[in-house]
């Protein structure tokens, strides 16, 4: 057998298979460390019990997260009913790990609470669940169906993909962020071009990253199709893991490992991107583009919410105000977010300038509740995805997808801007 | 297992993601797959929801319900009657949700351009898919599909995944 990758030594070892190894495209059973859901939990509640019959119960209670973070607080008696429906499911199984509206984002909540040690495999009824890549695991978003099965008896099938090397060398110049490096490797792979791939992220640019910058590029892996987006545990792993005291081996793929396709870059003369609307690989020089008034400016999400996000975005607006004829709206990915952020001046300068901040959650960003845009409207935002109605109308005329800086740029000069004002 | 088609639905979009299909404005709304059936394609073609009946096969380009996992983006077409769905390509948490929801998706790059770039004149057209054999018919050609992973199939066979892990739990006891 050839060398392994590192997606075929997580699903080996998650699969009872690390002595013989998987090849690609093998079908192994898995049985994931963590299955991740959110608001979906009421349906999926029922699809379990439709499995099981009224009495089932789930195959490890220790091993469900749910965190309700898509229609916090709930803004109407519906969604109340749906959230009450989870919590009551929780307390009948006696599910360990549950986070209750204002936790924060699934993605934020599940590393910041310990549950992501390296070389396991996470599950997760939600299609950013790449993000855990970020911390050296795989993982893999699911369907709802699939995620009550999985409560239910415990593992799942998995094919074992095809891996894509990509390997980022070189510093990031002023005003660039992490944000654009992965908008430019989606133009470059296209929103199909990785489908059911697994990309590993290498290079001297890689070693700098912080956590939460990898939670971005792994995050936005699922606007390229792939099925994870993982980073070798390295240092920077390691001190970010000495919090929970795992205790693990550095795994890594072999040298003589076979990736379909490899990407190199260097981020050394790269220039703030924007995704364009209505596909996430739409992307150009955000000097390219023509001049695009903004109504409304969006920091949060599990792709850019967090805390240096927010810092970032604070610094630019510090002493100013945003331009009058827009809407900001912030969205910290978790409580711990939004504690540290307050404790740090950063909600002042947000709020000085003009900006709403709200719970933590986000629910927004997929136009199921709060902070949506009108027909005609336009709106800058630090999120994932710019697809039409994404934002609640069916009629906008664009979402436009860029880094926390250059949200907060735009939102001071009301038209998308990478330039200070 | 053998359809033949009543209305072909040709969309000739790359990329169409579960957003369009189905919107999130009502992702977290309690619906039942009839009342999903309503909402589909919202985004993309009002007048589908309306139109739609038993038996329409949808033909479509790459990367077919790209985007959100949310599985009704399956349950809604299945709902409005639809009874496969040929593509050039699918997102791969839409193929796993369709073969959980037991709706038969079929990759068919070859199909798909030929109607895709003559949809006039394959629109009143009839076509036959023949899961046994893997095999496509237009009114004047052929094309082969590849079929079902092992796995996958035991799953489709049992009517979807609730059926096929009810099972399992039987035989755990």
């Amino acid at each position: 057998m050839n060398g392994q990758t590192l997606i075929q030594k997580i699903l080996a070892s998650a699969s009872g298979k690390e002595n013989e190894g998987v090849a690609e495209n093998e079908i192994v059973f898995v049985s994931p460390h963590m299955i991740l859901s959110h608001d979906n939990s009421a349906a999926i509640s029922k699809t379990f019990y439709k499995i099981t019959g009224p009495n089932g119960k789930v195959w490890d209670p220790n091993r469900i997260f749910i965190a309700l973070d898509h229609a916090v607080p709930a803004p109407n008696a519906v969604q109340a009913d749906n959230q009450k429906l989870v919590r009551k499911f929780v307390q009948d199984q006696g599910i360990k790990n549950f986070y209750d509206g204002g936790t924060g984002i699934c993605h934020q909540v599940l590393p910041e609470k310990g549950h992501v040690p390296p070389n396991i495999v996470i599950l997760g009824s939600d299609s950013h669940t790449t993000t855990h890549g970020a911390f050296g695991a795989a993982g893999i978003p699911i369907g709802r169906t699939e995620t009550a099965s999985v409560w239910a008896i415990g593992q799942t099938w998995l094919k074992v993909p095809e891996s894509f090397k990509i390997t980022l060398d070189g510093d990031l110049p002023k005003n660039v962020y992490s944000k654009d490096i992965i908008l430019e490797i989606i133009r470059q792979i296209s929103a199909a071009g990785a489908t059911y791939k697994s990309i590993e992220f290498y290079g001297s640019a890689v070693a700098k990253m912080s956590m939460s910058e990898r939670m971005t590029l792994s995050n936005l892996s699922a606007e390229m199709g792939a099925k994870a987006g993982i980073f070798p545990v390295d240092n920077v792993t390691d001190k970010w893991n000495k919090q929970f005291g795992f205790k693990y081996d550095r795994i890594s793929a072999d040298e003589d490992a076979i990736y379909e396709k490899t990407i190199n870059l260097d981020i050394s003369n790269l220039t703030p991107r924007v995704a364009r609307p209505h596909k996430v690989d739409n992307v150009v020089p955000v000097s390219d583009l023509p001049k695009t008034s903004i109504d409304v400016a969006l920091i949060g999400t599990c792709t850019n919410g967090r805390l240096d996000d927010l810092k970032i975005a604070a610094e630019i607006l510090k002493e100013k105000t945003i331009h009058p004829k827009v809407r900001m709206f912030v969205y910290p990915a978790s409580r711990e977010v939004l504690l540290q952020a307050t404790k740090l001046g950063i909600l002042e300068n947000f709020i000085k300038a003009g900006a709403q901040i709200n719970v933590p959650a986000c629910g927004p960003f997929l136009g199921a509740y709060c902070c949506c845009i009108s027909g005609g409207e336009k709106a800058i935002s630090s999120a994932n995805r710019n697809f039409k109605g994404r934002m609640g109308s069916k009629e906008d005329t664009g979402i436009f997808l860029a880094s926390p800086a250059t949200v907060a740029k735009s939102a001071l000069a009301g038209f998308i801007t990478s330039e200070d004002v | 297992m053998k359809l033949t088609s009543n209305k072909l639905w040709i969309f000739q979009d790359d990329d169409i993601n579960t957003d369009v299909i189905f919107p999130g404005r009502y992702t977290y709304d309690p619906l039942t797959p009839e009342q999903m059936a309503t909402h589909a394609m919202e985004d993309y073609n009002p007048n589908f929801a309306k139109e739609v009946s038993e038996g329409d096969i949808i033909i479509a380009g790459n990367n077919f319900g790209a985007g959100s996992s949310r599985e009704q983006a399956v349950t809604c077409l299945k709902a409005a009657g639809v009874s496969c769905i040929i593509a050039k390509s699918f997102a791969r948490i839409y193929y796993r949700n369709a073969i959980n929801e037991a709706l038969p998706l079929v990759i068919s790059p070859e199909c798909s351009n030929l109607i895709l770039n003559k949809k006039d004149e394959y629109q009143n057209e009839q076509i036959t898919v023949d899961f046994d054999n893997g095999l496509i018919k237009t009114k004047d050609s052929e094309f082969k599909f590849p079929k079902l992973d092992e796995q996958a199939l035991k799953i489709f066979q049992a009517g979807g995944l609730v059926n096929y892990t009810k099972e399992r739990l039987k035989e755990k006891i």
